[in-house]
């Protein structure tokens, strides 16, 4: 468990003080939101009715290009082996990894969606419930997209790969996600209670993928 | 301290001795041709039946279509259950020929998605008005596309055979587990959004006269994946003893150079 804190906490300060890795992504969500507006006319309504989809679809972009340099820097400077041949087991390496993937890049990303919402002329009420469900999906989000990013570590095009290999796997929570702001009774609390389901086990079966695929490209 | 140097103890399987590559060469070698004489004979038998069936009241000539799209569709979800049970044991037993199976049914598995996508998207222009709907069917087939495509492009992006085939049964099965979750959701979605009788009534049970000709085609389809795989797997078995017999050409030449460079030196 120590060891584990130990990663957890290096990868934290290390994303804390770099700091590229978080503005980027932050800066790509909000472009992706401001960018679609052009392209389906500034009609307020329309907009408001489609915010939830825009807003979950730009975050799901975000984390996926995000999420590529996982492993990539650890595994170029030697620390990957390192922590290999550590006591952590990989399995634990991967979650740990995942983990600092949804505190460094998602849960920004979270705090800044009521911006991005106020753009697409969301309504108020709406953005707590949105923020729940960010909440309660993305750590899944994060977990399954660290596998991905295990399966294509080191790989040429891999970067490109990656999107082809996990947006797929994603479309459960971008429906729930969405889903539960669709406003038919009983939608929400049905709909936060997959996609929370969804992640729980996103969260105990992905760090195996992972790790299998991690001591793959370590060989 | 068990004898070692003692092979008579050490009795495979009839599963190992099946999963051989040498044996499963001379076997599937012999049974080829027959199976494809039986798939060409079932392939005539079923078209021919499809080609005579009267059209359905509702549907009228369109019906066809379905001989080609249901079959196409089966096999689209057993070559991934196929992929993933190869995966499974190239990843438990790290059997050779059980990654031979993955690699060779990936291909074909998608091509039939895409016919089943295609010959949907014929049959639901004239049915539904439009070439696509967001059906909960279409879409959890098309998002099992994209998985095939995955599998297939990870595999291309890795150069070193082994290693490609244990990425690509990791992803394999990391598919088959989110599969059913997909196809859950996407009927859920499907029904938030839009009642299932608005796009698609199921029409009356299968009239029998279409029924037959459906299960001969389905049948042929089945054999006819069984050919194509076996074919593949072979081609797969032999390019990769080709790059064996390669590789220990390459050696066999360093080496003598190696030796020639002593000697002269």
């Amino acid at each position: 468990m120590n060891a584990f804190l130990a990663l957890l906490t290096r990868d934290l300060t290390l994303a804390l003080r770099q700091g590229s890795a978080i503005g980027t992504a932050l800066g790509f969500y909000l472009i992706a939101v401001s960018i679609i507006p052009l392209g389906l006319g500034p009609d307020l309504a329309l907009l408001s009715r489609i915010a939830p989809g825009i807003l979950w679809i730009s975050f799901l972009l975000s984390a996926v290009l995000s999420v590529d340099a996982l492993f990539q820097e650890d595994r170029d400077d030697g620390s990957l082996d390192a922590l290999a041949i550590g006591p952590l087991p990989s399995e634990l390496i991967a979650a740990s990894k995942s983990l600092a993937h949804w505190l460094t890049t998602c849960v920004p990303l979270i705090v800044v969606t009521p911006l991005a919402g106020l753009l697409l002329n969301m309504e108020l009420n709406a953005v707590p419930k949105l923020l729940a469900t960010l909440a309660v999906g993305t750590l899944g989000i994060s977990f399954v997209a660290g596998a991905g990013a295990a399966l294509t570590l080191g790989l040429r095009r891999g970067a490109l790969l990656l999107p082809l290999l996990i947006l797929p796997l994603f479309a459960p929570f971008l429906i729930f996600g969405v889903g539960a702001l669709s406003g038919a009774a009983g939608a929400f609390s049905q709909s936060i209670l997959l996609l929370g389901a969804l992640s729980l086990f996103s969260v105990a079966a992905m760090p195996f993928a992972a790790a299998l695929a991690l001591r793959l490209s370590l060989e | 301290m068990a004898d070692l140097t003692n092979t008579e103890t050490i009795r495979p399987g009839w599963f190992s001795t099946l999963a051989n590559p040498t044996t499963f060469m001379r076997l599937s070698g012999k049974v080829l041709p027959w199976l494809a004489v039986a798939t060409l004979v079932l392939f005539a038998v079923g078209l021919t039946g499809a080609f005579l069936a009267p059209p359905d009241y509702q549907q009228g000539e369109t019906v066809r279509i379905m001989f080609i799209h249901v079959p196409s569709a089966w096999l689209a979800m057993m070559s991934y259950t196929i992929i993933a049970i190869s995966s499974a044991g190239y990843l438990i037993w790290r059997h050779p020929l059980a990654d031979v199976s993955a690699k060779a049914a990936a291909p074909i598995g998608a091509t039939f998605t895409l016919v089943a996508l295609i010959t949907g998207s014929l049959w639901g222009k004239p049915m539904w008005g439009a070439y696509w709907v967001w059906d909960a069917r279409l879409t959890s087939v098309l998002i099992l596309f994209f998985l095939y495509l995955g599998l297939i492009a990870l595999r291309q992006a890795i150069d070193e055979p082994g290693r490609a085939g244990r990425a690509a049964a990791i992803l394999a099965l990391i598919g088959a587990v989110n599969i059913p979750i997909i196809k859950y959701s996407v009927n859920w979605w499907n029904t938030l959004h839009q009642p299932a009788s608005v796009i698609r009534a199921d029409g009356p049970t299968i009239h029998s006269s279409l029924l037959w000709p459906l299960l001969v085609m389905a049948i042929a389809f089945t054999l006819l994946f069984v050919v194509l795989h076996f074919k593949a797997m072979r081609a797969e078995i032999l390019r990769r003893r080709c790059d064996a017999l390669i590789a220990r050409h390459v050696r066999g030449d360093a080496a003598r150079a190696g030796t020639e460079e002593a000697a002269n030196a």
